[in-house]
């Protein structure tokens, strides 16, 4: 028994070297995203994302240092406590790069752990790049030098979509209503505040919430948008709410548009198919239609024939691997975090979307073109869900938000 | 008042689907004894069969072939699952019932994915029905209402008029003797799980299009059956579509109209706090009747069990 204990020992310290050693080669970025449960198709088609561009923009150029990007994935099943487990699992590993995005309440716990664990382990620093949680708190009041965000956040998606509602003089009755928690409740007040300021004259018309993943037939809240006589609505839902409210005030005979946050892919876009067109409108970074030039276009085409059932739902990814790899490479080091943090911060990139990114130095929050896009089959050449139809570009807000306010008062390490 | 009548109609629409549900969980129930968790499964893989018989042969063969697929399946699950275990008790029943609901869920997750699919209404009922006051009324929610109807009639006239139905409603109360009298009981009940299921396949064939095919939508309805059924009375047809049609129009009329605490309170005499920002009573002051719609079902069902235990039409305590 005494030998069977050894001889497994030595197998696992040979194998836990081996990793080692494995591990020098790579720059690993841990995702920690959910890849089980209700939320698994958006973290997969994250993981996917990132996979591809990893290899594609970084490792297919010969990779940083000399050094492969490796993706290594931790299933958080969208809890802030297993993600703070998972999260203490890659520092263990000698993990550095920490991305995640599915949820708020997920980054909030991750970026003040995160924090935590650089003041405490100065050695052994990690970054934490946010590349989807939008709650604006995470580059406001909760703001550190280590968290970095990818994507416009909730009040810079507003501000550009209210500039769109403010320049439309048709629009005269705004009707507002989500999902009855924190984001939700955000977009409704980001709402109400802008278009007060942008367009004293619109009348809100309605601001309701409803319970969230509970409501089975959107049909009572599609007769109340119509008798308010709307022409604009305003929704922050995701998932199967978005897909019964869109359907229900369509079915109900609603012709004006639906401006939403995340109305596209994991099979919504095939569900509105031809009923959405010129209606569900979505306001976010990235542009896939029409290809802003011919090295986007090439890129979604090989995502496309690699991962067929996937699509380019989160373009910033792209994004993300490539700014790292630049950041790492000025800092001239993957391990000192301050070096590559300092390197992020201020960085300008000419995105593969045909947008500078600009990472703002005082809030660690890009800055980049913000579009309204129209879910249409009409010039597509890159569809969400083989349906044929897709996002194209309707209108665009360049650098949206460059100049707003920031509560941030970030401490920087020496 | 035009927003009255849609809501009327919407109304109608919502308790008829629920009805469907409910009429085969109100038989499997009295008959069996067995509280049928996965009934709202069934509905889901309604739904799954018709999505995917559409893509192959279009809508109307799949709203014949899904429900009788899935009332083939309820059937063997009945035979081959349900009946081995009934000698165990109840207990292990729910749990045989319950455990089948996870394993449908994932099921479907498995072959069909986490998203949503794209499952229409047929080409022919894309169409405004008639509007009132701007508001359309798709045609194939007037279709929708026909089909439940419909079933309704149909299994009126089974239970009622027909020889199986009179064995039906005996081994209802006296399951015991009409073994005695030589009839097949476990046929009996393979027969009303199997059409029973059927039935909610049925409605998951035609509520997929409207209410979104997608994996979480046997939760959505899960329990809500449950209380539509003991608010009407176990075994009861016409309790069934009362409770259906009320529970149906109770939340298109709740979420409909924008009563708040607030109003309800003022009304009746209480003066509102000036300042709600440190109110210890804040949340219920800022409720609204959209969201506590859900709940309101619920309430009911208290209400029913306290006055009337046996629901409204219920002829046996339970």
């Amino acid at each position: 028994m005494r030998k069977l204990t050894g001889l497994l020992l030595g197998v696992a310290i040979a194998g836990l070297t081996a990793t080692a050693s494995f591990a020098a080669d790579t720059i690993k970025f841990a995702f920690i995203d959910p890849l089980s449960g209700p939320f698994a198709a958006t973290g997969q088609q994250g993981l996917s994302q990132y996979k591809f561009a990893a290899d594609e923009l970084v490792n297919k150029k010969g990779g940083v240092l000399g050094k492969e990007f490796e993706i290594v994935a931790f299933d958080n099943k969208i809890s802030p406590k297993e993600s703070l487990i998972q999260l203490q699992v890659a520092i263990d590993q000698g993990i550095r790069f920490i991305v995640q995005g599915n949820s708020s309440g997920v980054a909030n716990a991750l970026t003040d752990a995160i924090k935590k664990h650089n003041k405490r382990n100065p050695d052994a620093r990690v970054l934490f790049l946010n590349y989807s949680a939008v709650d604006p708190a995470l580059t406001n009041d909760k703001c550190n030098f280590w968290h970095f965000r990818f994507d416009a956040n909730a009040d810079i998606k507003m501000d550009a979509l209210t500039d769109i509602i403010a320049a439309n003089d048709d629009i005269k009755k705004v009707y507002l209503i989500g999902q009855d928690y924190s984001f939700g409740k955000a977009v409704a007040a980001a709402a109400v505040k802008m278009l007060g300021e942008k367009r004293p004259d619109i009348e809100i018309v309605g601001n309701e919430l409803h319970p969230i993943g509970r409501v089975k037939d959107f049909t009572p809240y599609a007769r109340k948008i119509m008798s308010s006589g709307a022409d604009a609505m305003i929704t922050g839902n995701w998932g199967a709410d978005m897909v019964g409210l869109g359907k229900s005030v369509i079915a109900a005979g609603y012709d004006n548009p639906i401006y939403t946050y995340y109305a596209a892919a994991d099979g919504i876009t095939k569900t509105f198919g031809a009923d959405g067109k010129g209606k569900v409108k979505l306001v976010g970074e990235g542009q896939l239609n029409p290809p802003p030039n011919d090295r986007a276009d090439a890129y979604a085409k090989a995502f496309k024939a690699k991962y067929p059932d996937t699509d380019i739902g989160q373009p910033r990814i792209a994004n993300v691997m490539e700014m790292l790899a630049k950041a790492i490479d000025q800092a001239g080091s993957d391990t000192d975090m301050v070096a590559i943090g300092k390197a992020l911060e201020g960085m300008e990139h000419d995105s593969l979307w045909g947008t500078k990114v600009f990472m703002r130095p005082d809030d660690h929050q890009v800055i980049q073109n913000v579009h309204i896009l129209a879910h249409t089959d009409d010039g597509v050449s890159h569809d969400f869900d083989n349906s044929g139809y897709g996002l194209v570009v309707e209108s665009t807000v360049e650098m949206a938000s460059a100049d707003a306010p920031t509560t941030c008062k970030m401490d920087r390490p020496e | 008042m035009s927003l009255l009548a849609v809501n009327l109609l919407d109304g109608l629409v919502t308790g008829l689907l629920l009805f469907m549900l409910c009429s085969g969980l109100t038989l499997i129930f009295s008959m069996m004894g067995v509280l049928n968790f996965a009934h709202a499964s069934f509905y889901m893989l309604g739904a799954y069969f018709a999505y995917q018989i559409s893509t192959y042969v279009g809508f109307w063969p799949g709203l014949i072939i899904a429900p009788v697929a899935v009332g083939i399946a309820g059937a063997l699950i009945e035979r081959y699952g349900l009946r081995r275990v009934h000698q165990y008790g109840h207990v292990p029943e729910l749990i045989f019932t319950f455990g089948l609901a996870l394993l449908i869920e994932e099921v479907v997750q498995f072959f069909w994915g986490k998203s949503h699919m794209a499952y229409y209404e047929p080409e022919v009922f894309k169409f405004a029905a008639f509007s009132i006051a701007g508001n359309a009324f798709p045609a194939y929610k007037v279709f929708m209402i026909f089909v439940a109807i419909a079933i309704f009639l149909v299994l009126l006239y089974i239970l009622t008029r027909t020889r199986v139905g009179l064995i039906i409603q005996a081994a209802l109360s006296y399951p015991a003797t009409v073994q005695n009298l030589g009839h097949n009981v476990p046929l009996v009940f393979m027969g009303v799980f199997g059409v029973g299921t059927a039935m909610a396949g049925l409605a998951g064939v035609i509520a997929g299009p409207v209410l979104g095919t997608f994996p979480g939508m046997a939760v959505v309805l899960g329990s809500i059956v449950f209380v539509t059924i003991v608010i009407g009375g176990l075994g009861s047809l016409w309790g069934a579509l009362i409770a259906s049609l009320l529970i149906g129009w109770m939340q298109t009329f709740a979420a409909s109209y924008n009563v708040t605490m607030a109003d309800i309170l003022m009304a009746v005499g209480i003066d509102k706090p000036v300042d709600l920002s440190d109110n210890a009573l804040r949340d219920l002051w800022t409720l609204t009747l959209p969201q506590i719609g859900p709940i309101l079902p619920y309430l009911l069902m208290v209400l029913v069990l306290v006055i009337r235990p046996r629901g409204l039409l219920g002829k046996r305590e339970t």
